[in-house]
């Protein structure tokens, strides 16, 4: 079931993720899939989209980066955030060990994911990267869902000194039959897209494109004729490496989706 | 019996079927027009181009209010260079398979409308649709050329002068009497007239906090709750000229695009069905029509084309 129009929810618990990120609970709950995002809105301010962090409670985790995130960090507990949503195609989680890349806020969508992926009894195995160690969110929600989590800093002030993408294929060394899951900057998931077709590793990616209607509709979050509201966010490497054009299915692909910050 | 032949020709131009994608509506990129045309269009339009570019609106932009949509984007483009890029890559994409490339227009003034025609027909689109008709922008550009016969003449003469690619002007629906505008429209050159584009404009409050959704406050309403106008608009303005007419309004299925046919359309635009179908959508209607053809015994497009008409 989707809210269609934005509907006022209060704000039960904020949560400091970092300096600059910040995981809002809101009281009411949606039926979403992991990777399928929502568009916020603050009356007169902005709409914009978020990755679901959980769909009960409703969770999203906001990255500082601009006026609509200023104004949503100025909200506190008992404010109102208005959501409609959920969106988009999500990840389909698969029956094998999974390896979740999160690069900084992209995160975000794999907590829903990792806790799904518990729940089926899916071994989970996480590589987070940052530039620092107080950079790094979610971590404890990993944790609490009973994954390894497997952190990568660019200054190494924690786990691995690097990138998340390093860790990531020495984690896919030691499960190679696993499925890789990545939301985070489109470099790292181009890096890991080959990485997957290289290996053979089945993968699915979580983009980021400004998005406007999210209703599939308005063409703002075109990406090679693809539309990262409704055919993604979730896309296959195929998609991500933009080779589904030379494909005959060109957009008959089964696409699997989730969404995100400004 | 004979399989329905779908295929129209508008302006001379073949159409095989009469399936426009409507302007707005996924014509951001040249791989989205494609897609659109792999989807079963006969023919696509490209989002409205002005002279410079525009960010359009905040958000939210568009929504879905229960019977349609309601939107006001902005008229959000890159310009008319970046846009005849954009067109030219369309063109070579779309040449392949068959499908007319329409390039949609907009300007703030009546010599402005002849220039982005000079700078986009470079890219030489099949068609340019002239929007004289977008409700979202009126604080800026003031009223509408499509609110006046006037107006709406003189930007089609404007147009006329500057390219000689068949012209179609988008009349909208919020006028007393669009047949007037229309017949002023053809009387200064338009080849063909599109009707309608958004109605209203409109309003959605969000009574929690007691303020209109859209940025814009207002927006233009679409989808199947504007049809039974979209459709006596398209009677009268067929009725009233002898140019081909697009008719574009809430269709979202195949008797609805023969409904628009009868009121006098050659051809069908699809916009807000977009939304509740997917692109597939194409391909869907035109099953749906060659379904409803043939089990009501038509043949050709044209035997239905402005039914309504006789009394």
């Amino acid at each position: 079931m989707t809210i269609d129009l934005p509907t006022a929810f209060r704000i039960r618990h904020l949560r400091d993720e970092s300096p600059t990120v910040r995981t809002f609970i809101l009281d009411g709950a949606l039926h979403a899939e992991p990777g399928q995002f929502i568009m916020a809105w603050i009356p007169r301010v902005n709409e914009k989209p978020f990755s679901l962090v959980d769909d009960a409670p409703i969770t999203l985790t906001i990255a500082r980066v601009g006026p609509f995130t200023e104004a949503a960090h100025r909200l506190r507990e008992g404010d109102r955030l208005w959501v409609r949503g959920p969106y988009g195609r999500g990840f389909a989680p698969l029956p094998r060990p999974a390896v979740l890349v999160g690069g900084g806020y992209g995160a975000a969508p794999l907590a829903f994911l990792a806790r799904r992926l518990r729940a089926q009894g899916v071994e989970v195995s996480v590589a987070l990267g940052a530039r620092s160690a107080r950079d790094l969110v979610l971590v404890e929600r990993f944790q609490a869902a009973g994954c390894s989590v497997h952190p990568a800093t660019e200054d190494g002030s924690l786990g691995h000194r690097g990138l998340a993408t390093e860790v990531a294929e020495r984690l896919l060394d030691e499960r190679p039959d696993a499925a890789l899951y990545a939301c985070g900057p489109e470099a790292m998931l181009e890096r890991l897209a080959r990485l997957c077709r290289a290996r053979g590793t089945p993968g699915q990616f979580s983009m980021e494109r400004l998005m406007k209607c999210g209703l599939g509709v308005c063409g703002s979050c075109d990406r090679g004729g693809l539309l990262v509201c409704r055919d993604g966010p979730v896309f296959s490497a195929e998609q991500v490496l933009g080779a589904w054009h030379t494909s005959p299915q060109a957009f008959g692909l089964p696409l699997s989706a989730g969404g995100e910050g400004e | 019996m004979t399989t329905p032949d779908l295929s129209v020709s508008l302006c001379g131009i073949s159409l095989r079927n009469p399936l426009v994608l409507a302007s707005g509506i996924l014509g951001t990129s040249a791989e989205l027009l494609e897609r659109v045309a792999r989807c079963g269009a006969g023919a696509v339009t490209s989002k409205s181009c002005g002279p410079t570019p525009r960010a359009g609106h905040p958000n939210p932009t568009v929504l879905a209010w229960g019977h349609g949509l309601i939107n006001a984007v902005g008229l959000s483009n890159p310009g008319a260079d970046e846009e005849a890029r954009i067109l030219r890559d369309a063109k070579a994409r779309l040449a392949p398979l068959g499908v007319p490339l329409i390039a949609s227009i907009f300007a703030e003034t009546v010599a402005g409308f002849g220039e982005v025609a000079r700078r986009v027909a470079e890219a030489a689109p099949d068609f340019i649709e002239v929007n004289i008709s977008c409700p979202n922008v009126e604080a800026e550009f003031g009223r509408p050329f499509a609110a006046d016969a006037r107006d709406a003449a003189a930007v089609t003469a404007a147009v006329r002068r500057a390219v000689s690619l068949p012209i179609i002007v988008k009349l909208s629906p919020n006028v007393p009497d669009i047949a007037a505008i229309a017949r002023a429209v053809e009387a200064e050159g338009a080849d063909a007239v599109s009707a309608i584009n958004t109605l209203g404009p409109g309003m959605v409050i969000d009574t929690d906090s007691g303020k209109p959704i859209l940025a814009n406050r207002t927006g233009g309403v679409s989808g199947p709750a504007i049809r039974p106008i979209a459709v006596r608009c398209v009677y009268d303005v067929s009725r009233a000229v002898r140019v081909p007419v697009i008719g574009i309004g809430g269709v979202a299925c195949g008797r609805d695009a023969a409904e628009m046919i009868m009121a006098g359309a050659t051809a069908v635009g699809i916009g807000t069905a977009v939304y509740d179908r997917g692109p597939e959508v194409f391909a869907a209607i035109g099953e749906e029509l060659r379904a409803f053809m043939a089990s009501h015994g038509y043949t050709a497009v044209s035997q239905m084309r402005g039914l309504a008409h006789d009394d």
